[in-house]
């Protein structure tokens, strides 16, 4: 009786054992399942962004979109209208982003390096916990406040300070929107410097002390260059942020392709001409709407060329000192 | 003086040098921060002082004739709320004869005047029969005059309101009171009655939608990658992926949703439930990324005590790691739909950039969200928009604020340290 009973006792933890054996497959199946879906996404952005490009490839010939140097994207509803064909030459877009991009990083670099190298090897450490939360905060606030900020307070200032220094400066400046975009990734150049700064080991640092130089002879002479493939590779990180963002240009530098280097004109960028065709109505098949996916194919290809340097960047520095 | 003492003062001279560089550049790190926080400060600071006004509202009183002769009490709604409105203000004033002066007379209070009426005497019939004071909203341009934003001492032609309309106005008993309207109602193309609730609950339900897809797939890659995969080809292929992601332009997740989940899968346009299938894929690398960090926290230990015990690898990571490294989870993924809140751009991309009135009813209605309703209502011209504009951006920082704060606390409440 007793050996029948723990038989069945058996039979039935075999079959609790399957059982729970069929629920673990389960689970890690879907684990699997779950853990593709970050490559499925990547591969949906890349065929939906080439798929949409070819088609407008297919009407307007890549060397016109790439070499041409006028944008108006306009194309005419009825075949007699004046400006039929629309221009979609990129180049416009390309250096009015690259203008607004620089504005913005001659702002954030020298700003978000001093602010890494103060917090890194000046600051208390109470200093240090107070501001790098307040330094994070301008990198939580959404994108659209800065934009608002940037035309409806910092593009009048900048108007007006520049009027009464006898300047004509557009209303949608790329001044104001690189000004603002620069305040923007400053937190993010400061917390990945800051990072590599940490990263020099103290041995340089005594070392260089020791020879009787002051702490910022050290900075300067020791610390900034071991770090400087790390700082490198957070400066363009930064830049492909400032070439991706969007909110901020679309309300503070507006759309008007112009092809120029003045940083008080108005320029118009890649992301800005993407909301610009894609918002309000639109014709699918359209080479104007289909120019919308060519242009995000290239700020995707553009953005993911400097991700990938700087991420080699920074892995082969912490390879050295590891 | 000797060769040596000449030195000597020489070496104090660069030395001093030295020591006046160092204060300067540790005065720099000072300087570069307080440049950064100042920003931060004036900017926060300036957008609310723009928008406190938003949440006052000029109201008008208007003595209104209700008796049975323009209100059938049988029927209240078929009564012509408009016309009420409008006799009162001509009994108010009745020099203005010409059809140009009225208009300009009933333009003192708002398009939803006659709206506002009719819900005071559903609400409180017994006001039928007799003239009664009632309160009505003004208009934008009357309630602007009020917070001082329209000059009286402009010439006539530069202002929005003429000389008559402000000796009307100074005539008529006004008040300003708390807006709830901006609270409660819908967007619209007056600005005194332009409200954030459809905004939000669009804000509310994509984010809803967001949470339910990238939460559990975040948490299961994460747990996946950290505790099961096999370091190799595919893992590496993986994690390439998701730091890629990462750094994806938001705006291209929005090209994304357009194409592969209105053009191909066909869903409903403008509505949370494809705005909440784009923010989750923005979301999913922050989420993965920080329950990664939390589940590497759990110590080892742990594990090899829960498969020492006869636990299997799923038992032990369901059972033992998971609960330990929850609140990290948690908190990874606050941060995450923080970020999603305050997105833009990709949802103007799937058309999440609609003039919302109505409150959107499920996920498949059209909404839209309220980092959208501001990019729309700071393109207005009104000078009435500007303080609601900065009123939503306050709203949409303070429930920032509340979520961060959230996660700081589970972080400070929870956080295990082994």
């Amino acid at each position: 009786m007793a050996t029948k009973s723990t038989t069945a006792q058996s039979t039935l933890n075999i079959t609790a054992g399957n059982r729970s054996k069929l629920a673990e497959t389960t689970v890690k199946f879907a684990m699997i399942l779950c853990a593709v879906v970050a490559i499925a996404v990547t591969i949906g952005i890349v065929l939906s962004l080439i798929f949409e490009a070819l088609e407008f490839f297919k009407k307007i010939p890549l060397t016109e979109f790439l070499f041409s140097i006028e944008w108006s994207p306009q194309t005419a509803i009825r075949s007699d209208q004046v400006a039929a064909e629309g221009k979609f030459g990129v180049i416009p877009l390309f250096t009015g982003t690259l203008l607004i991009s620089a504005i913005a990083m001659c702002v954030a670099t020298p700003l978000g390096l001093a602010s890494a190298v103060f917090l890194a090897e000046y600051a208390s450490k109470r200093t240090r916990d107070w501001v790098k939360p307040m330094l994070e905060i301008l990198a939580g606030i959404p994108t659209v406040v800065y934009g608002f900020f940037a035309a409806l307070t910092v593009a009048p200032f900048i108007r007006m300070t520049g009027g009464s220094m006898g300047l004509e400066v557009s209303s949608e400046s790329a001044l104001a929107a690189g000004l603002v975009m620069g305040i923007m990734i400053v937190p993010l150049i400061s917390s990945l410097s800051d990072d590599v700064i940490n990263a020099v080991p103290q041995a340089m640092r005594d070392a260089s002390l020791g020879l009787g130089a002051t702490h910022s002879e050290t900075i300067k002479q020791v610390i900034l260059p071991a770090a400087l493939p790390g700082i490198a590779g957070s400066l363009l990180l930064a830049a492909s942020r400032a070439i991706g963002e969007t909110m901020i240009v679309v309300m503070a530098a507006g759309l008007a392709a112009n092809l120029t280097a003045n940083p008080l004109e108005a320029v118009t960028t890649i992301t800005a001409q993407i909301v610009a065709l894609l918002t309000g109505d639109q014709e699918f098949d359209s080479a104007k709407t289909l120019s919308a996916f060519a242009l995000g194919l290239l700020l995707f290809i553009v953005t993911l060329a400097l991700n990938y340097i700087s991420l080699r960047i920074v892995k082969k520095y912490r390879e050295q000192y590891d | 003086m000797t060769n040596t003492e000449v030195n000597f003062l020489k070496g104090q001279k660069h030395l001093t040098r030295r020591y006046r560089a160092e204060q300067r550049f540790q005065w720099m790190g000072r300087a570069a921060i307080a440049v950064s926080l100042t920003f931060l400060v004036f900017m926060v600071s300036s957008i609310f002082w723009q928008g406190k006004g938003a949440l006052i509202t000029t109201k008008i009183a208007l003595t209104v004739d209700l008796s049975a002769e323009m209100i059938d009490p049988a029927n209240i709604k078929g009564a012509s709320f408009d016309k009420i409105i409008k006799l009162a203000l001509r009994a108010e004033f009745p020099e203005a004869t010409k059809r140009k002066q009225k208009k300009k007379l009933y333009a003192l209070v708002s398009s939803d005047a006659g709206f506002q009426l009719r819900d005071q005497i559903l609400e409180n019939p017994a006001l039928l029969g007799a003239n009664q004071t009632i309160w009505v909203s003004a208009s934008d341009d009357v309630d602007m005059l009020m917070k001082g934003h329209i000059d009286r001492d402009k010439p006539q032609s530069r202002r929005r309101l003429d000389d008559q309309q402000i000796s009307w106005i100074d005539a008529l008993s006004v008040k300003q009171v708390f807006n709830t309207g901006f609270f409660t109602n819908g967007d619209s193309r007056e600005p005194e009655l332009a409200g954030i609730l459809s905004a939000l609950v669009g804000s509310a339900l994509s984010l809803l939608i967001c949470f339910a897809l990238s939460f559990p797939i975040g948490i299961m890659s994460a747990i996946y990658l950290e505790e099961f995969a096999k370091k190799g080809r595919w893992s590496d292929l993986i994690e390439i992926n998701i730091n890629n992601l990462a750094a994806v332009p938001s705006i291209v997740f929005g090209l994304l949703g357009l194409s592969i989940f209105l053009n191909i899968f066909g869903l409903p346009r403008s509505s949370p439930l494809v705005g909440g299938m784009v923010l989750s894929l923005m979301t999913l690398p922050t989420i993965i990324i920080a329950a990664r960090a939390s589940l590497r926290a759990v110590p080892p230990s742990i594990r090899e005590a829960a498969l020492g015990m006869g636990a299997s690898p799923v038992q032990a990571t369901f059972h033992h790691v998971a609960p330990l490294a929850l609140p990290g989870f948690l908190t990874g993924t606050i941060v995450g739909m923080a970020q999603a809140l305050g997105e833009t751009a990709p949802l103007l991309m799937i058309g999440m950039v609609a003039f919302i009135v109505d409150i959107p009813g499920s996920i498949l209605e059209p909404a839209t969200a309220l980092p959208v309703q501001i990019f729309l209502w700071a393109d207005s011209p009104e000078r009435a928009f500007l303080e609601k504009t900065s009123a939503a951006i306050i709203a949409l920082l303070v429930f920032l604020v509340l979520m961060n704060i959230i996660a700081i606390i589970l972080r400070k409440k929870y956080e295990i340290r082994f």
